[in-house]
């Protein structure tokens, strides 16, 4: 049986309706069901990485431990973002919003890494203190594997190394983060 | 240097089959996601100062190519694209399909091999990307991390001590850093062990996904496996976990390729030998199909029952045979139908000069 309505394709949806005690029945192909009878057939998922992260923020505001309930239409000064506004899109305005949302986000970072601080790289230019701390955490590393292993002199070493980084570090000025 | 004579170029370092088990791994991807401090992200950027992103970005590229250890980089602007130009390099795996929907207004930079590229104003201000042939994910991050130095140099990042480098989405925040390879794993498909293996490579915090990324079938046996964590964990312990893990899918597939051979040589023969049949005389070749016995005769050629077919050749035709390299090659726009003879014919060529 040929579609009712375009002629072209066979009829695959067959549809019955009971208006004022008068059956009336109609024979379309999934395309024309679409467009006259109102019924899908085509599903396009619409979930991306950005709504589902969505979803999850939907669910955190008030309930995270230590989370700070305050007000989701508290705006970033710098690009006028909401905690509303990501909520919705699942991404920050800038990268100042992480400073600004905070206490929202902390709780997220640490569901959906398992952590919420960075043990990686730092830029070379402008990683200011961070780098330097990093380069400590680094040496002390070593020393307690020197120690270990009962190496008293390169532990010496690396002590002396430690010290100095550490007067250099005092001489830096302390960045913003 | 245009556009187009990356096009004419079929062949990029990733593909030329030269890298550690290269017979398996096709290739190795790194991506390093970064931001500009203080300024709102492509979503949310106007023209102009998505403008004065790519120009600022533009002038760190300079700088780089001024000091000459990363090669020479082009900057292309994105919006004179047409949309074959953007699927081609979506293709060949140097742009992927979300440049121009955060923000229209945006670019990229490719380096002359193909081996370095940028994506300028994607879902971050910066997308810096190094493809290796082979398995080796630690040499591709060295170079991203060279290009990020270089360029780090002129532009202030946007960094935080805590949560390292910030990122459009929270889910790339810290280092920034996606790993992944691409795995022919025909063995283990035809043994039936595939879905098994990799939803354990799931449990690890590892995605995986098909050829050509985020929602696409795992087409012709090759998948693709990647890290999803990005905070927690420094770059080294990240790339060397993504090793690792390959490395021991790699060593699962060898058993199931020898496990095959010996339990069914002659139908795994048959297989192979039609399929090599049909890619060298066949008329009329759908996407779908050309992918799957392309996996057939990759497989033949690796195991030694077909005589050995460069590996370069085969990845090339995994490029060249996509719709949109089609129809650059024919120089119009092709129905699916003459598509299909079009793709039949150059993968009948490209089979005969090889082995004549």
């Amino acid at each position: 049986m040929l579609c009712d309505e375009c002629k072209k394709y066979y009829a695959t949806v067959h549809i019955a309706r009971t208006v004022n005690n008068q059956k009336v029945e109609r024979h379309l192909c999934s395309i024309c069901a679409e467009k006259f009878g109102g019924m899908y057939f085509t599903f396009e998922p619409t979930f991306t990485i950005n709504s589902l992260l969505a979803g999850l923020l939907n669910q955190e505001v008030g309930y995270g431990p230590g989370a700070k309930v305050v007000s989701t239409r508290e705006r970033c000064e710098n690009c006028g973002f909401s905690y509303d506004d990501f909520r919705q899109t699942g991404r920050l305005g800038c990268s100042e919003c992480y400073a600004v949302f905070a206490a929202q986000l902390e709780p997220i970072l640490r569901r959906i890494h398992g952590s919420s601080n960075h043990t990686g790289k730092v830029p070379l230019r402008t990683g200011g203190k961070a780098k330097i701390r990093r380069e400590i955490d680094r040496l002390r590393a070593d020393l307690q594997k020197y120690i270990g292993r009962e190496e008293f002199e390169k532990a010496a070493e690396i002590r002396d190394a430690i010290k100095e980084i550490e007067l250099e570090e005092n001489d830096q000025p302390e960045d913003e983060s | 240097m245009k556009l187009d004579d990356f096009f004419a170029n079929t062949i990029h370092s990733w593909m030329d089959g030269t890298g550690p088990h290269a017979d398996i791994v096709i290739s190795s991807r790194v991506r390093l996601a970064r931001n500009i401090a203080g300024v709102p992200l492509p979503h949310m950027l106007t023209n102009q100062s998505a403008n004065k992103v790519i120009e600022s970005i533009e002038r760190a590229v300079d700088d780089v190519n001024k000091r000459g250890n990363m090669g020479k980089l082009h900057l292309f602007s994105y919006e004179n694209a047409s949309g074959l130009e953007r699927q081609i390099l979506v293709d060949k795996h140097l742009a992927s399909p979300a440049l121009g929907q955060s923000c229209s207004t945006c670019g990229i930079v490719l380096n002359e091999e193909g081996s370095l590229s940028i994506m300028i104003n994607e879902e971050d201000h910066l997308r810096i990307q190094c493809l290796q042939s082979g398995l080796q994910l630690a040499e591709a991050f060295q170079l991203c991390s060279s290009l990020d130095d270089g360029l780090e140099a002129i532009i202030d990042y946007a960094f935080q001590e805590k949560y390292g480098y910030l990122t459009a989405c929270p889910t790339n925040v810290g280092t920034g850093l996606r790993g992944s390879v691409m795995v022919h794993l025909p063995a283990l498909v035809m043994s039936g062990h595939a879905g098994r293996m990799l939803n354990t490579v799931g449990q690890l915090g590892l995605a995986v996904r098909g050829f050509y990324g985020e929602g696409s079938e795992a087409a012709g046996n090759i998948f693709q496996i990647s890290n999803q964590i990005t905070l927690g964990h420094d770059e080294e312990q990240m790339i060397n976990k993504l090793s690792s893990v390959t490395s021991q899918v790699i060593e699962q597939e060898e058993a199931a390729r020898k496990a095959l051979l010996k339990n069914s040589r002659v139908s795994m023969e048959d297989k192979i030998f039609r399929a090599y049949g049909i890619l060298s005389h066949a008329r009329v070749m759908n996407a779908s199909e050309a992918m799957q016995l392309l996996s057939d005769i990759r497989f033949g050629s690796e195991t030694g029952i077909l005589p050995k077919i460069e590996t370069r050749t085969l990845n090339e035709l995994l490029v060249i045979t996509r719709p949109a390299y089609l129809q650059w090659t024919t120089g119009r726009s092709l129905e699916p139908a003459e598509r299909d003879c079009v793709r039949a014919e150059i993968i009948r060529e490209k089979l005969g000069s090889d082995n004549s």
